[in-house]
C-alpha cells in the first residue's frame, strides 16, 4: 500500500499518532481557537514596503516631537533617578505618573480620585485586563459596529461573544442597544460590559452625542452593566464643542459621592504624546481596580518605570507662554491633524466622487469611507498595494464576523504627510475606477434582470458605465503620473 | 543522493499575497536542510534574487515560494535560464496547475471528474458583454456558486455568491487578484487533500494518506480556515467509506501524471455528499511546509518525517 512509502522513519520508534500540529494542538487552550491569523492580516503585513503609502496605520505623528526635548528629558531622568528608573515599580504605577494622568483627565473636564487609577502598558492592556477580569467564555460584550480592530483579537482570545451595534452619525443608538440587551436577556445570555469609543470613534470617526451619553450611563445603571469607555482621542478635538466623558456623567448621575460607579475609563499617552512610551491607564471603581491590579501583576508586574518617569519629567515642562508644555503640544497636534483631515476630506471629495460616502470627524485620527456595497475593500486592498502602492484597513477587520463592513475602509490621516494623503487617496481612486467600471458593465446585463438593486444603489450605479472609459487609461501613463509626483 | 552535502538556495517570501506563509515554509525547510548537513543560502525573493543566485552559485534551488511567480512557473523558468537545478515541477506543469481553469479543461478532457465551471477574463467583461451570459451561467451552475480567481492559492478573493445579485461583486472581487475568474458549482461534501510524491527512480509516484479538513462552525466552508491552526480539524488518515481512500489516491496520482507534476504536489478533492463521488478541485505544485501544512502532515502519517520529506523534495531537483 502507498501508505508504507518510506522505510526511513526508523529511529523515531512508533508511528506518531498525529502530525506535529495536532500534537501541539492537543496542548493548546480552547481559547486559542479564537486567536487566528488570517489571510487578510498576512496581506496587511505586505503593505509595510517603502514604496507603499500607508493610510492603514493607527499612528499619531511622532515626528513633530523635538528630539532635543526627548534627549533632555531622558538625561534628566538619568541624572536624577537612574536606580529607580531601572528598578521594578509598583503595579498601579508611579505617583508622579498618576499625577500626570489626573492632569490629562482634568483637561477633559473629568476629575478623578488618584487612588482609582492604574497605569498600564498602553491602552490596549486595559482592554485585555478588563476582559481578563470580567469575561468567562461565552459572556457577552456589546460593542459598536464597526469597532476598534485591535479589540477584536482580545475579545476573541477571552472567548467573548460580541454583539455589535451599528452606529449612525451620533454614535451608538441607545434604543437599539436596549433592544439588544432585552433580546440577550430573553435568550438567557449575560452581557458583562459595553465597549464604546465615544469620541471620534476608531474606525468610524463619529462621536456619541450628549443625550446618548447620558442615556447610555442610565441604561448601565438600570441594568447593572459596566461600560468600558475607551477614550484615546478625546483631547484631539479640533472643532465643535467638547462633550463630557461617560466617566464624569456616571459620577454626576449615579455616582458614589462624585466618583464613577459603572464606568471603567481607558486613557492613553499614545495619541497625546507617544505610543512608544507604551503607557495608558484605567480609572475604575475600586473593586474592579483591585482585580485589574491582580491581573496586571500576572501579566507584567508593572509598566516601565523608565517611560513613566519620562512622562512625569515631560509634564513638568512649561511652554514659553507658561502653559504646560504637554498641553501646548496637544494644541500643536490638533492643528496639524485638523489640516490633515481637511486634506483627506478634500482629496476624497475630489477623487471618490458620488459613489462613496465618508465620515467627517471633528477630532481623532481616522476617516471611515464606504464605497458601493458590491466593492469588497479587502479585494481592493490586494490590488491597491500591488498596482498603485497604497494601503488602508479593510472594513471587515472592524467586525467580529469578518464579513460585514466589506465595502468600507479606515483611513488614517494623522500620521501621514499632506502630500501622501492626497496621493494615497488618488491611488485608491485609481484602483477603484476599473472595478467600478467592471461592476457597472456587469450590472448593465444580468444582475439588473435577475433582480434590480435597491434605488439607492441604482443611483450610485448610474454613472458607472461612463467610468468604463477610465478603464482604457493606459497603465503606463498612470505609472508616469505617479512617478512625477514622487518626491 | 541525499548523502551529498550541497549548497542549497532556499527561495522564499517574495511579493505574493502568500508571502507570510512562504516565509514560514522557507524557514522550516532551511532548518531541515541544515540538519541534513547542507549549506543553506536563504533568499527572500526580490529584485536581487537572480543576482544573489549568480553570486552565491548554489548547487540547487529549493523553491518555497507560494503563489504568484513561485508557483506559476515564472521562477522555475528563470532557474532553467541560469541552469540551476530546482525542486518540484517544471514551468509547464506549474502553469497547468496554477491556472485552475486550464487544469480543469485538461482534467475534463482526460475524464477526471471536476465540478462544473465557467471561466472568463476581465477583458470579456469589458469587451464581450459577459453580463448577458450570467443568468445562463447561474442556471447551469446553480447557487450558491463558488467564485474565485483562476490563479491564486491564498484564501483571498474566494467568495460564495448565494444568489444572482451577488455575482457581479464576487466577480469583481476575484478579478482583483487575477485577470481570469473561475465560477464553479458548489459541491457540498467532505474536503480531502492527497499529497503525491515521486517514488524511487523508475517507480510510480506514490500517494500519501488522505487528509480530511473539517471546518468548525462555518455556514459554508471558509477557505481561510484551511490555513489556520484551530479553525479546522484535520484527520489523517481520513476515515472514509470503503474504497474511497484508494479511489482518492488513485485519482490524485492520475491528476499528478496528467498535469505533468514532478517531485511532489498536493491535490485537493471533494467527496460529494449527495452522490458519494470524488471530484478534483485543484492541484498545488508548491504545497506549504508550515506547522499547519498538509503535505508534511500526510508525510508524517506515513512515517516520512519532516527532514526526510525535505530530503526527498531536494532529490527531485536531480531526477528530472
Amino acid at each position: 500500500m502507498d501508505r508504507s512509502i518510506s522505510p526511513g522513519g526508523g529511529g523515531r520508534g512508533a508511528r506518531p499518532t498525529a502530525h506535529e500540529l495536532a500534537r501541539y494542538e492537543a496542548l493548546f487552550a480552547t481559547r486559542t481557537r479564537g486567536m487566528k491569523s488570517s489571510a487578510m492580516r498576512d496581506m496587511m503585513a505586505l503593505t509595510e514596503r517603502s514604496d507603499v503609502i500607508s493610510l492603514a496605520g493607527g499612528l499619531p505623528d511622532t515626528s513633530t516631537f523635538p528630539a532635543e526635548l526627548y534627549a533632555k528629558l531622558m538625561s534628566e531622568v538619568a541624572a536624577s533617578d537612574t536606580a529607580r528608573a531601572l528598578q521594578y515599580g509598583p503595579t498601579e504605577g508611579l505617583h508622579s505618573t498618576v499625577d500626570c494622568i489626573v492632569q490629562v483627565m482634568a483637561a477633559e473636564g473629568t476629575s478623578i480620585d488618584p487612588g482609582e487609577v492604574i497605569v498600564t502598558t498602553g491602552g490596549q492592556q486595559v482592554i485585555d485586563l478588563v476582559c481578563k477580569t470580567l469575561i468567562d467564555p461565552g459572556d457577552v460584550i456589546v460593542a459598536e459596529a464597526p469597532t476598534y480592530p485591535g479589540a477584536v483579537p482580545t475579545f476573541s482570545a477571552y472567548q467573548a461573544q460580541v454583539e455589535q451595534i451599528e452606529m449612525d452619525s451620533d454614535g451608538m443608538p441607545i434604543d437599539e442597544l436596549e433592544r439588544v440587551l432585552d433580546r440577550l436577556q430573553s435568550e438567557g445570555r449575560r452581557p458583562k460590559f459595553i465597549y464604546t469609543i465615544p469620541n471620534f470613534q476608531n474606525p468610524g470617526g463619529v462621536t456619541m452625542s450628549l443625550p446618548r451619553r447620558r442615556r447610555l450611563v442610565e441604561v448601565a445603571h438600570e441594568r447593572e452593566l459596566l461600560i468600558l469607555e475607551d477614550n484615546p482621542y478625546g483631547l484631539l478635538r479640533y472643532e465643535g464643542e467638547a462633550l463630557p466623558t461617560l466617566h464624569s456623567l456616571d459620577a454626576e448621575i449615579g455616582g458614589r459621592g462624585g466618583a464613577a460607579d459603572l464606568v471603567i475609563y481607558l486613557g492613553t499617552f499614545s495619541k497625546i504624546l507617544s505610543p512608544g512610551v507604551r503607557l495608558g491607564w484605567a480609572v475604575a471603581p475600586r473593586p474592579v481596580l483591585e482585580k485589574l491590579n491582580l491581573g496586571k501583576q500576572g501579566a507584567d508586574l508593572c509598566s516601565s518605570p523608565v517611560t513613566q518617569m519620562f512622562v512625569a519629567e515631560y509634564f513638568q515642562e512649561r511652554a514659553r507662554d507658561g502653559r504646560p508644555l504637554w498641553l501646548a503640544y496637544v494644541e500643536e497636534l490638533r492643528e496639524l491633524y485638523k489640516r490633515r483631515r481637511d486634506v483627506m476630506v478634500g482629496a476624497l471629495r475630489e477623487h471618490f466622487g458620488e459613489t462613496a460616502h465618508w465620515t467627517h470627524p471633528e477630532g481623532g485620527l481616522f476617516v471611515w469611507a464606504t464605497l458601493d456595497g458590491r466593492i469588497d475593500t479587502t479585494d481592493l486592498l490586494a490590488q491597491a498595494r500591488e498596482k498603485e502602492g497604497v494601503a488602508f484597513v479593510p472594513g471587515r477587520s472592524a467586525y467580529m464576523d469578518g464579513r460585514r463592513g466589506s465595502s468600507s475602509m479606515r483611513l488614517n490621516f494623522a500620521g501621514v504627510p499632506d502630500e501622501d494623503i492626497r496621493e494615497g487617496i488618488a491611488r485608491i481612486a485609481r484602483t477603484l475606477e476599473p472595478d467600478a467600471g467592471l461592476l457597472g458593465t456587469l450590472l448593465g446585463g444580468a444582475a439588473s434582470r435577475a433582480g434590480a438593486p435597491p434605488a439607492e444603489e441604482r443611483e450610485q450605479a448610474a454613472p458607472e458605465p461612463g467610468l468604463a472609459d477610465v478603464v482604457e487609461l493606459p497603465r503606463r501613463e498612470q505609472g508616469a503620473r505617479r512617478r512625477s509626483q514622487d518626491r | 543522493m541525499t548523502a551529498d552535502k550541497r549548497v542549497v538556495a532556499v527561495l522564499k517570501g517574495g511579493g505574493s499575497l502568500e508571502r507570510t506563509v512562504s516565509l514560514r515554509s522557507g524557514a522550516r525547510a532551511e532548518a531541515a536542510l541544515r540538519r541534513l548537513g547542507h549549506e543553506v543560502v536563504a533568499i527572500d525573493a526580490g529584485q536581487d534574487m537572480l543576482e544573489r543566485l549568480l553570486e552565491t552559485k548554489p548547487d540547487v534551488a529549493f523553491v518555497a515560494l507560494h503563489g504568484r511567480d513561485g508557483e506559476d512557473g515564472t521562477v522555475q523558468s528563470l532557474l532553467e535560464a541560469i541552469d540551476l537545478p530546482y525542486t518540484g515541477s517544471d514551468p509547464g506543469a506549474c502553469m497547468r496547475c496554477t491556472d485552475k481553469a486550464l487544469a480543469k479543461y485538461l482534467m475534463r478532457e482526460a475524464g477526471v471528474p471536476t465540478p462544473e465551471w465557467s471561466t472568463f477574463k476581465e477583458s470579456a467583461v469589458k469587451d464581450l458583454g459577459v453580463a448577458a451570459a450570467l443568468p445562463e451561467i447561474g442556471a447551469k451552475l446553480g447557487f450558491p456558486m463558488v467564485v474565485k480567481p483562476a490563479s491564486q492559492g491564498s484564501a483571498l478573493g474566494v467568495k460564495f455568491a448565494r444568489e444572482a445579485e451577488e455575482l457581479p461583486g464576487a466577480i469583481v472581487g476575484a478579478l482583483s487578484y487575477h485577470s481570469k475568474v473561475l465560477l464553479e458549482r458548489y459541491v457540498q461534501g467532505r474536503d480531502l487533500a492527497v499529497s503525491v510524491l515521486d517514488g524511487e527512480p523508475g517507480a510510480e509516484p506514490v500517494a500519501l494518506p488522505v487528509i480530511e479538513a473539517i471546518p468548525r462552525d462555518e455556514e459554508f466552508y471558509n477557505y481561510e480556515s484551511r490555513y489556520e491552526i484551530g479553525m479546522t480539524t484535520f484527520v489523517c488518515p481520513a476515515e472514509l467509506p470503503d474504497g474511497v481512500t484508494e479511489r482518492a489516491q488513485e485519482l490524485a496520482r492520475r491528476v499528478y501524471a496528467l498535469l505533468g507534476c514532478h517531485g511532489f504536489a498536493r491535490v485537493d478533492l471533494l467527496l460529494d455528499a449527495a452522490s458519494g463521488e470524488l471530484t478534483v478541485l485543484e492541484t498545488n505544485v508548491v504545497p506549504g511546509l508550515t506547522e499547519t501544512s498538509l503535505l508534511p502532515m500526510a508525510a508524517d502519517a506515513s512515517e516520512l518525517f519532516f527532514d526526510e520529506l525535505i530530503a526527498r523534495m531536494l532529490d527531485s531537483a536531480f531526477t528530472r
